[in-house]
């Protein structure tokens, strides 16, 4: 769900530049920033005694806290500028990711699937499959996410040194170090109970260092109306301001998608996918002290990321209207000597914000890296941990001895980023394969979980031969696209589709070939007693009822408020 | 976030907010302009998003203050 593949195609002639120079008081503000990261890792390793406290920060999140770092983990700084990059390049349709491509698998997931991940008490994603479907879709699911989770987090980390080479003429290495170190110390000390903290307190920073480029950009307009007046002026022809207009064909819109991906491959898969089955974020709501608090922590999630594209979206349409230059794409700008769309944020944070603000808005997108990279590196330990390490290598150790081998951990996973950073840096092609790699395994794995926690038939074999039959075909079909490019009218159905079209296709057709594998399996093989499905499937696990709360206090009621309100934004920008 | 003796991530907030808060407004009153031209430079946005800070670190440190209401 990162759009961090444009930027990291920033050329070297760019890196001789920079885009802004920082005062000591934006010093002062950043080096702040770390030392209250740090103390807090410090403060609170007293707290982190026993494995639930390292993994799942003891079970005791409020809904508010839980679900401000189920947003954080995912607003990584890249998110942050990837995505004011895309809305300068296809205006307001990047906003679907912030809300049909999120908000129903949010919900979703706080109605439908928490309960299940709650009950069931499973410490990871991982954890329910194996509860589920046994040891091999559990191993399956935990070697790939681990795995792929580091891998992501190395390439976020490279990625994000690059931009602060670009923006701030600071060293790759120095970024690189500096950064992982820290989040080494904070989360290798009070765990996930550290990572959610910081979290938190990230996501306050990313909102108030990004918002006044907004605000002050409205000012400069006169509005939205004066905003879309000025679009129109600078870019006559383009459709920018429309979110569903123009996807009645692939080639009435500059990211070549039909509404049938967005709906169905990016609403009804990848979003579903990796909202309600990707650990990383899954992870802080299971850590809600009560299971109220575990439903209503997506659904205040959901209200906020469907604020976010006011901080992401914006800036970039913002750009499109006051910017005198026209950013181009990375070729482009190298041969003009200009700037690419990748700058856009950095661009407009430097056109509003003076000393003190500049600081503000680099600690946000600084805040916004570490979020991700920590949320990755907490995920990744729990994994290794409970799902690898004593699954399969050493099963009836002390909890003293697995929360010694979740910091150990912490700090591999951080060395393993590292090295990864370093091996993009010089292999750079590698970024496509493992983005895509990890999106391989998003939408067979939410097909598994569904059917899993809805479908008592769904047996053991049925679950892993279904998110392996899903995994290959999507696997396959990247392969396919890579070999033969013309292959795209088969996958995404009109050659006329681009990359993105593609992503959202394949991710529906592996989820379909999963589903069919599992049902078809789950058929001709043996289920599970319903004994052994209590508390991990619909129909054999009850379900406390909420009937004694009043209306306002039940999660249904603010899942309603929050779908109420993501419909009237598709009329609104319809 | 209740356990015995934990201070709360709001309390770290909000003195956070209150440090930067003061920090942006200084810079604001005290720098040059001209150091770093922005659009929109007589809109003063470092002095009420400073002073923004200001009340909402104040409110919640003094909201979250460790040891207040035992």
């Amino acid at each position: 769900m990162q759009a961090i593949t444009p930027l990291l195609s920033i050329p070297a002639v760019l890196l001789q530049t920079r885009l802004l120079t920082l005062s000591g008081v934006d010093i002062a503000i950043v080096a702040l920033y770390f030392l209250a990261v740090l103390g807090i890792g410090f403060y609170l390793k007293r707290f982190t005694k026993t494995g639930e406290d390292f993994f799942l920060a003891g079970r005791e999140m409020t809904a508010w806290v839980a679900g401000l770092s189920f947003l954080a983990a995912n607003l990584g700084s890249l998110e942050l500028m990837g995505w004011a990059a895309a809305a300068y390049q296809y205006g307001i349709l990047a906003a679907h990711w912030y809300w049909i491509g999120a908000i129903p698998a949010m919900l979703f997931l706080a109605i439908v699937m928490i309960p299940f991940y709650y009950i069931s008490k499973t410490h990871s994603v991982p954890g329910y499959l194996k509860l589920r479907f046994g040891e091999p879709a559990r191993a399956l699911s935990a070697i790939s996410f681990g795995a792929m989770t580091v891998l992501m987090s190395g390439i976020n980390m490279y990625s994000m040194a690059l931009v602060m080479k670009v923006v701030l003429g600071w060293d790759i290495n120095f970024s690189i170090w500096v950064s992982s170190i820290t989040v080494a110390v904070y989360v290798g000390l009070g765990g996930l109970l550290s990572a959610i903290f910081n979290e938190v307190l990230q996501f306050v920073l990313i909102w108030l260092g990004a918002l006044l480029i907004s605000i002050i950009g409205l000012i400069e307009t006169g509005g939205w109306n004066g905003m879309v007046a000025r679009i129109h002026q600078n870019w006559p022809g383009g459709d920018y301001t429309h979110l569903w207009r123009t996807l009645g064909s692939f080639q009435d819109n500059p990211m070549g998608i039909h509404w049938v991906g967005i709906v169905f491959g990016l609403g009804a898969v990848i979003s579903m996918g990796y909202w309600t089955t990707d650990f990383l974020v899954v992870q802080r709501v299971i850590s809600a002290k009560d299971l109220r608090s575990a439903k209503l922590a997506p659904i205040i999630g959901a209200a906020f990321k469907m604020c976010v594209p006011f901080i992401v979206i914006l800036p970039g349409l913002l750009g499109l209207a006051v910017l005198p230059e026209h950013l181009t794409g990375e070729a482009q700008a190298v041969a003009t000597g200009g700037h690419s769309y990748n700058e856009v944020l950095p661009i407009m944070l430097a056109r509003y914000c003076g000393p003190g603000l500049l600081g503000l808005g680099i600690t946000a997108l600084i805040a916004g890296f570490m979020s991700g990279m920590a949320g990755n590196v907490s995920a990744f330990a729990t994994v290794w941990t409970y799902d690898i390490y004593r699954a399969m290598i050493r099963k009836n150790a002390t909890d003293d001895h697995y929360v010694r081998i979740g910091r150990w951990c912490t700090i591999l996973g951080v060395l393993v980023s590292i090295g990864t950073a370093y091996l993009v840096m010089s292999f750079l092609s590698i970024m496509d394969y493992v983005q895509a790699l990890f999106s391989f395994f998003i939408a067979p794995l939410f097909g598994t979980v569904l059917l899993g926690m809805l479908w008592k038939r769904a047996s053991p074999a049925g679950g892993f031969w279904g998110l392996l039959a899903g995994t290959l075909s999507s696997i396959g079909m990247y392969t396919w696209v890579k070999l033969d490019p013309s292959a795209i009218r088969y996958v995404a159905l009109s050659p006329a589709a681009k990359d993105m079209a593609e992503n959202m296709f394949r991710a529906l057709w592996s989820g379909i070939i999963c589903g069919v594998v599992t049902v078809v399996v789950s058929l001709a093989t043996r289920p599970l007693p319903e004994k052994a499905l209590a508390g991990l499937v619909y129909g054999c696990t009850e379900i406390p009822s909420e009937g004694h709360l009043a209306l306002y206090q039940r999660p249904i009621f603010w899942a309603g408020v929050v779908a109420a309100a993501f419909l009237v934004l598709q009329v609104i920008f319809w | 976030m209740h356990r015995q003796g934990m201070v709360t991530i709001w309390f770290f907030i909000g003195v956070l907010l209150l440090a930067y808060g003061l920090l942006i407004l200084g810079a604001a009153l005290f720098e040059s302009p001209s150091a770093h031209p922005v659009v929109l430079s007589e809109l003063h946005a470092g002095i009420w998003w400073g002073a923004l800070l200001i009340v909402l670190g104040g409110i919640y440190t003094f909201k979250f203050l460790p040891g207040k209401g035992k």
